[in-house]
């Protein structure tokens, strides 16, 4: 419809009076070239803006660079003999309606672009006598062609209100001093790439706690990962066999264990594997053990136990996921490994797994990085324990559950929001890697 | 399978066949047993969290039966409440979010298609939670954080933010053949008539996994609701109550509660989901083929 003619250039070049006046007075252009009803609602916008900007909007952006300067302070007051505190700054506040008020800027300066661009394109449609649609015609137009704006506004508007806005305002936290330490909490100060630094560290306390809790996260993505994908496989492809009777009985055991809410079998779990739990106390009972196994104590145990635990909880899922794709596989492929006179694990490597591979790029991609992400099965299973006196990270804590830690208990916003941040490069670094490499991404013809 | 296939084969054959169903149904032990246990403990009599014994000594359903009516340490039935009231409204707008985006992306074609999809991806990169804390400034300056704005605060966590879980059910759409709409299209009908009437009737299966998904995401989160509903007590859903009924101070009082809780919910979620896995399957494999 608009084309690369009608940009904002051309529209301040070659537009007529009423488009270059839109420049100062949005809204002008769209009014004059008969479309009355848009271009006062555009003028509506812009005057909301001008009214925001005058009554918070400056005051928010002049605030930004210093984040607020007044502490809270007690004044004595002769009169009624007492002292007074006075509100300081909130830099929290301040930064918050900073962020929010470069979001308002940034809308406003798309609407005008967009503006702009109509404007000079309706001026053009008018010259060629073409028809201008009215605002009825536009109304509806949003049921039908443009049905893609009424559906997707209102979504757009909650990601970027609730997702983009958050995230902007929390890697904005990364670069300040906004933490518990040395009292940062009501008045903070930019203070650049320090936090970054104290993180990469490997000396420093925090860089080594760093350093260990991304090596652990890692190792248990890689696990997490690939034994569910397997062995969920193996499961799909047992109970798929043709021999095997009983199919839907077997699925319903297993769907059973995923129909039950996660954040339930994992405290579950986490009671029964306890020193007093009923494991050890089954353990014991039989005469299997005489003291109780330490699940939760020992470092090792705990991430053994975690990663045994989360193939319980994920099998299942996998084994739902591939029972389809798998039946996808054609025959023929087996037949004439079958005459070949391969046998059942060569056929497993050789045709299922690249064949699944191939087609489950993308899915094992999701996968590891929910496993990166995964809070749940952590923080419920272990709270990250056991924790070594004088760390904030225990030693099965992944970086989001450490991340939650530093913010939400300890109340350390700018290190937390830097392990955010290191969390999405890392995941980004993994992402592109493994795409890159996949076969779906190098050879987008069919597999074989 | 008649008898006649059966004596045909080979005791090897035999042997591999016996195996594979004894393997299977160690697993299906391993699988169901802790989920027997909690039903079993829920009619425990003795009360605490851990006892000597592996299977209950007495049965009772006092713990239901307490769950229920104690309104004063921990009211569950106000949580109860509390829940639905979120889920009913979140379905509601979820499902509206996720449908309208996944028709958008799967039938309609725009500048912004591809950047949508692209900044979708990335977005789904960062730890959830980090965007979770600011959302908690962020409703907090909008006086969603006291007293019972806290479910309006809940309701729009557990929604807003939809719109980027289009994938599933875009896969869905994708295999409806587009020439049903194009017929529809010149018979005259709007794209909304075929978005209504003809792909949402098609789609049915991924409408009601859309409908039940977003029902239970309020039933099963505990993080997001706890970070905003902090110490406000009348407002905890379900998942926080049962995550409080097993700290340190309830643990003793409220263990068996805590597993008659856990049946009360896992029930009807257990249903829906057993209910509703074939439409998870068909969504899946239909996205990879399409």
């Amino acid at each position: 419809m608009e084309n690369s003619q009608t940009n904002v250039r051309n529209a301040l070049k070659y537009g007529d009076l009423y488009t270059r006046l839109s420049a100062l007075v949005m809204g002008a252009g769209l009014m004059a070239h008969k479309q009355i009803v848009k271009g006062l609602l555009v003028l509506a916008c812009e005057i909301a803006f001008i009214y925001y900007m005058i009554m918070k909007g400056l005051h928010a952006l002049s605030m930004l660079p210093s984040l607020g300067t007044e502490t809270q302070g007690k004044v004595w007051n002769e009169a009624k003999q007492i002292y007074e505190y006075t509100a300081g700054d909130n830099s929290q506040q301040i930064l918050l309606a900073g962020v929010v008020c470069c979001f308002v800027i940034a809308a406003i300066i798309l609407l005008w672009i967009l503006q702009m661009r109509h404007s000079y394109h309706l001026q053009k449609k008018l010259e060629a006598g073409e028809h201008v649609p009215s605002f009825k015609e536009d109304i509806r137009n949003l049921f039908d062609k443009n049905l893609h704006i009424t559906l997707m506004t209102l979504p757009c508007l909650g990601i970027l209100i609730f997702n983009i806005v958050p995230l902007v305002y929390m890697i904005s936290m990364a670069f300040t001093t906004y933490s518990k330490e040395d009292e940062h909490l009501m008045l903070f100060d930019w203070n650049g790439l320090t936090q970054f630094k104290r993180i990469l560290n490997m000396n420093g306390n925090i860089g080594r706690q760093f350093w260990h809790v991304l090596a652990w996260t890692i190792v248990w993505a890689i696990f997490a990962t690939f034994l569910n994908y397997i062995m969920g496989m193996v499961l799909a492809m047992i109970i798929n066999r043709k021999d095997t009777k009983g199919k839907a009985f077997w699925r319903f055991c297993f769907v059973l264990s995923i129909a039950v809410p996660q954040f339930v079998t994992l405290m579950i779990m986490n009671i029964m594997l306890q020193p007093s739990g009923a494991i050890n106390v089954l353990l014991q009972n039989l005469g299997l053990t005489t003291a109780p196994l330490p699940f939760w104590q020992n470092k090792l145990w705990a991430r053994i136990t975690i990663i045994v635990i989360n193939l319980w909880v994920g099998i299942p899922y996998t084994m739902l996921q591939v029972t389809g794709i798998l039946q996808n596989i054609p025959a023929e492929l087996y037949e004439a490994a079958k005459m070949d006179g391969a046998g059942p694990a060569k056929i497993f490597f050789k045709i299922t797994l690249p064949y699944m591979l191939f087609v489950t790029t993308p899915y094992l991609i999701a996968s590891f990085v929910g496993n990166i992400n995964n809070f749940n099965v952590i923080y419920l299973l272990s709270g990250g324990g056991p924790t070594y006196v004088g760390d904030t990270a225990g030693q099965t804590d992944l970086l989001v559950t450490w991340l939650y830690k530093l913010t939400v208990d300890q109340q350390y916003y700018n290190l937390g929001a830097v392990i955010g941040i290191m969390t999405f490069v890392i995941l980004t670094i993994v992402t592109l890697i493994t795409y890159r490499n996949s076969s779906s991404y190098k050879n987008e013809e069919a597999f074989m | 399978m008649t008898t006649m296939a059966k004596n045909k084969l080979s005791p090897r054959r035999r042997l591999v066949n016996f195996l594979v169903h004894l393997l299977l149904a160690v697993l299906a032990i391993i699988w169901v047993l802790p989920i027997f246990w909690i039903v079993l403990t829920s009619f425990r009599a003795e009360p605490g969290a851990y006892t000597n014994t592996f299977l209950p000594q007495g049965y009772t359903l006092n713990n239901y039966i307490k769950l229920f009516t104690d309104r004063n340490v921990l009211n569950f039935p106000k949580m109860f409440t509390n829940t639905l009231i979120i889920a009913v409204f979140c379905c509601i707008f979820s499902t509206f979010f996720i449908l309208s985006v996944a028709y958008s992306l799967s039938r309609m074609r725009f500048a912004f298609r591809k950047p949508y999809m692209n900044i979708a991806m990335i977005l789904g990169l960062f730890p959830g939670f980090m965007a979770m804390i600011a959302q908690y400034f962020i409703l907090k300056a909008m006086g969603l954080t006291e007293g019972s704005a806290i479910r309006i605060g809940l309701i729009i966590v557990y929604s807003a933010c939809t719109g980027l879980g289009f994938q599933i059910s875009k896969g869905f759409f994708d295999t409806i053949p587009r020439s049903i709409d194009e017929a529809a299209i010149i018979d005259g009908a709007t794209q909304w008539q075929v978005f209504t009437r003809i792909t949402m009737p098609l789609a049915k299966p991924i409408v009601i996994y859309t409908v039940m998904t977003s029902f239970i995401a309020p039933w099963v989160d505990f993080v997001f609701a706890k970070v905003i509903c902090r110490a406000n007590a009348d407002q905890f859903t379900v998942a926080i109550g049962l995550w409080n009924m097993l700290q340190k101070e309830y643990i003793y009082q409220w263990y068996t509660c805590f597993a008659a809780g856990a049946v009360v919910i896992s029930i009807p979620i257990a249903v829906l989901f057993i209910y509703m896995q074939r439409f998870y399957v068909e969504g899946m494999s239909g996205a990879v083929k399409g």
